[in-house]
C-alpha cells in the first residue's frame, strides 16, 4: 500500500450540544481520490473546516506528511500544502479571475511590505512569475479567456473552476473540494470529472466531498461515509455501495 | 472671478492634504472595518517630528536641502513605526472583539497620543521651518506659491503610487483580497495580520507626508492640530465612500474646494453676518448631508469594492 498522506485520528468537534464530529478516524493515501460522503448535516464540511484550520477540533488531530498538523491558523495549513474550495463559492468577487489565482500564489512567494513599496528587481521578477503561473493555471482549468473579467461576472461553472485554479495555485499536496459539482448540469459535471482526474494524474491527492453519488463512485479510489458525525465505513466504492449501514443512512431507515 | 479662481486653487491645495489623510482612514476601514480615530494624531506627530528634526538640523547649520529631506524622512519613518505600534498594541488584541470596542480604543489612543505630544512638544504653537522656497506666481489674477504647487504635485504623485501599489503588486492584491474576505484570504496563505499592519504603516506614511505639507503650508503646528484635520479627512473619506481609495482622493479634493469656496463667499452670502473663519462648518454640513442622503458616499456601492 502506498504512503499515507493524511491521517485523521479520532477528530471530534461539537457545537454546544451538537456533536458534529464523533471521533472520526480515517486515512488518505498519497495520489488517490478520496471521497467523503454522507447525508446533509453529517459533518463533512465540519471535517473540512477542522482540516483547513477554520475550526479547532475539540479532540483528536491530524497527521499530514508524517508530522502533526497544528490546526491553529489557516494560512499555516495552506503553507503545509492543504488547499480547499468552498461549497458556497467564495471568490474575491471584485477582483479579476487572474488576480484571484495570483492571490493563491501568495503562500509560495516571499516579497513583503518593503519589497512592494520599493519595487526591487527581485519583487518585480517575482510578480511577473506569479502572473505567468496564474495564467497557466487558468489555462489548466480552461477559463483562460476570462482572465481579465471580474470573478463575480463569471458563469457558475466557471466560478467553480476558478476556485479550483486558485486552490491549485497554492501548490497543495492535498486538494479538498467541497461539493464541486453542486448545481452543475450533466455536461459540466462530466467536464469537472475529467478535470479532477487530470489533477490527480498530475500528482495532487484529492479529497472530495460530494452529493452526486454517481460522480463519487465513478471517480474515487476509496470512499468514507459519515452519518451523524460518525464514520460509518471507509472502503473502495464497490464495497461501500453494498453496505447495509450506508443504504440505511441514506434512506433514513 | 479672480476670487473664484483663487479659492479654487486654495481649495485644491487644502483638498490634496485632506485626500492624503483620508486615504489612511479609508485603507484601514476597507480592510478591517475600523475607523481609526487616532489617525489625525499620527499626522500631528509627523508634523511635530519634522519640526524637531528639520528645525534642529537647520539650527545646527545644515542647509535646507539636507535638513528638509531629513525632517520628512524622520516624520515618515517615525509615523510608520507609530502606525505599526498602534495596530500591534491597541487594535490587534481586539481583532475578534465587538466592533464598538476597537472604535472606543481608537478614540482613547487619540487622547493618549495628544497628551504624549503635549508632554514632548509643549502646549504652545510651534513655528514650522521654511523648507520650501517662498516664491509666488500670478496667473489670471490668482496668486499662488511654490509651496502650493509642491503640495499638489507631490500629493498627486503619491496617490498615483498608492494606486499602483494596490492594483499592481502582490501586497496590494493581498490587501484587496483581505478586504473582501479575510477568512478566504487566510486559506490562500495570505498572512492577514501582516496585511493589516501594512495598511496601518502605509496609511501612516501618507499621513506623515500630509503632516509635513500642512506644516509647510501654514508654517505653524500644535499638539491639537490633528483633531480637526482628522475629522475633516474622515469627512472626506465618507464623502467619497469610505473604504474606496479613489473616493477618498476625490472626496478630499472636493471637500477642500467646497470649504475654500464656502469661506470665500460666506461673507457675501450672509450679508457679512458670518465671516470666513466659519469655514469649518462647511465640512460638517457636508458630513451630515452625506450621512443623511447618501451614506455610502459618492463612489461607494453598498457591497462596494473596499481598499
Amino acid at each position: 500500500m502506498s504512503e499515507v498522506l493524511l491521517q485523521a485520528d479520532a477528530v471530534a468537534k461539537h457545537f454546544g450540544g451538537v456533536r458534529a464530529l464523533r471521533d472520526v478516524t480515517l486515512s488518505i493515501r498519497r495520489g488517490e481520490i478520496y471521497g467523503l460522503i454522507g447525508p446533509n448535516g453529517a459533518g463533512k464540511t465540519t471535517f473540512f473546516n477542522c482540516l483547513t484550520g477554520l475550526y479547532v477540533p475539540d479532540g483528536g488531530g491530524f497527521t499530514f506528511c508524517g508530522a502533526p498538523l497544528v490546526a491553529d491558523a489557516p494560512q499555516k495549513a495552506a503553507a503545509r500544502g492543504i488547499a480547499r474550495t468552498f461549497q458556497n463559492i467564495r471568490l474575491f468577487g471584485n477582483m479579476s479571475a487572474l488576480e484571484n489565482v495570483m492571490v493563491g500564489r501568495h503562500v509560495r512567494t516571499r516579497a513583503g511590505v518593503f519589497g512592494a513599496m520599493l519595487r526591487t528587481a527581485a519583487t518585480r521578477a517575482e510578480e511577473a512569475a506569479i502572473r505567468q503561473r496564474a495564467m497557466e493555471l487558468l489555462h489548466y482549468v480552461d477559463i483562460a479567456e476570462r482572465a481579465d473579467d471580474l470573478a463575480k461576472n463569471l458563469s457558475y461553472g466557471d466560478q467553480r473552476r476558478l476556485e479550483i485554479a486558485r486552490a491549485l495555485a497554492t501548490e497543495p499536496q492535498l486538494l479538498c473540494l467541497d461539493e464541486p459539482a453542486a448545481g452543475m448540469n450533466a455536461t459540466e459535471t462530466a467536464e469537472l470529472r475529467e478535470l479532477i482526474a487530470g489533477i490527480r494524474a498530475d500528482g495532487t491527492t484529492v479529497l472530495l466531498i460530494e452529493h452526486d453519488v454517481k460522480l463519487v463512485m465513478g471517480l474515487c479510489d476509496r470512499v468514507a461515509v459519515l452519518d451523524y458525525g460518525a464514520l460509518v465505513i471507509e472502503d473502495v466504492p464497490a464495497v461501500v455501495q453494498k453496505d447495509q449501514r450506508v443504504i440505511e443512512a441514506y434512506l433514513g431507515a | 472671478m479672480d476670487i473664484f479662481l483663487q479659492q479654487l486653487i486654495n481649495g485644491l491645495v487644502q483638498g490634496s492634504i485632506y485626500a492624503l489623510v483620508a486615504l489612511g482612514y479609508t485603507m484601514v476601514y476597507g480592510i478591517m472595518g475600523l475607523i481609526n480615530f487616532a489617525h489625525g494624531e499620527v499626522v500631528m506627530i509627523g508634523t511635530l517630528l519634522a519640526i524637531s528634526v528639520a528645525g534642529g538640523l537647520l539650527q545646527a547649520g545644515w542647509p535646507v536641502a539636507l535638513a528638509g529631506p531629513a525632517g520628512l524622512a524622520a516624520a515618515v519613518l517615525g509615523c510608520m513605526a507609530l502606525g505599526w505600534g498602534l495596530e500591534r498594541v491597541a487594535y490587534r488584541p481586539l481583532r475578534n472583539a465587538p466592533r464598538l470596542t476597537p472604535l472606543i480604543t481608537a478614540i482613547g489612543m487619540s487622547i493618549v497620543l495628544q497628551n504624549l505630544a503635549m508632554m514632548v512638544w509643549g502646549r504652545n504653537y510651534l513655528g514650522f521651518p521654511a523648507l520650501l522656497p517662498k516664491a509666488g506666481f500670478e496667473v489670471a489674477g490668482a496668486h499662488f506659491t511654490a509651496v502650493q504647487v509642491v503640495i499638489v504635485v507631490v500629493s498627486a504623485a503619491t496617490m498615483a503610487g498608492l494606486l499602483a501599489l494596490v492594483y499592481r503588486t502582490k501586497l496590494g492584491m493581498a490587501m484587496r483580497a483581505t478586504a473582501q474576505s479575510p477568512a478566504v484570504a487566510r486559506l490562500m496563505g495570505v498572512d492577514v495580520d501582516r496585511v493589516i499592519a501594512a495598511a496601518f504603516v502605509i496609511g501612516s506614511a501618507l499621513g506623515a507626508l500630509a503632516g509635513v505639507m500642512v506644516g509647510s503650508y501654514y508654517e505653524i503646528a500644535h499638539y491639537q492640530m490633528g483633531f480637526m484635520l482628522g475629522l475633516k479627512a474622515f469627512t472626506a473619506a465618507v464623502l467619497g465612500g469610505i473604504g474606496n481609495l479613489g473616493g477618498a482622493m476625490a472626496g478630499g479634493v472636493l471637500l477642500g474646494i467646497i470649504e475654500a469656496l464656502g469661506a470665500g463667499y460666506i461673507g457675501d452670502l450672509t450679508g457679512g453676518f458670518l465671516g470666513s473663519h466659519y469655514q469649518d462648518i462647511f465640512a460638517f454640513v457636508v458630513l451630515i448631508g452625506v450621512l443623511m442622503f447618501k451614506p455610502s458616499g459618492l463612489f461607494g456601492e453598498k457591497t462596494g469594492e473596499r481598499a
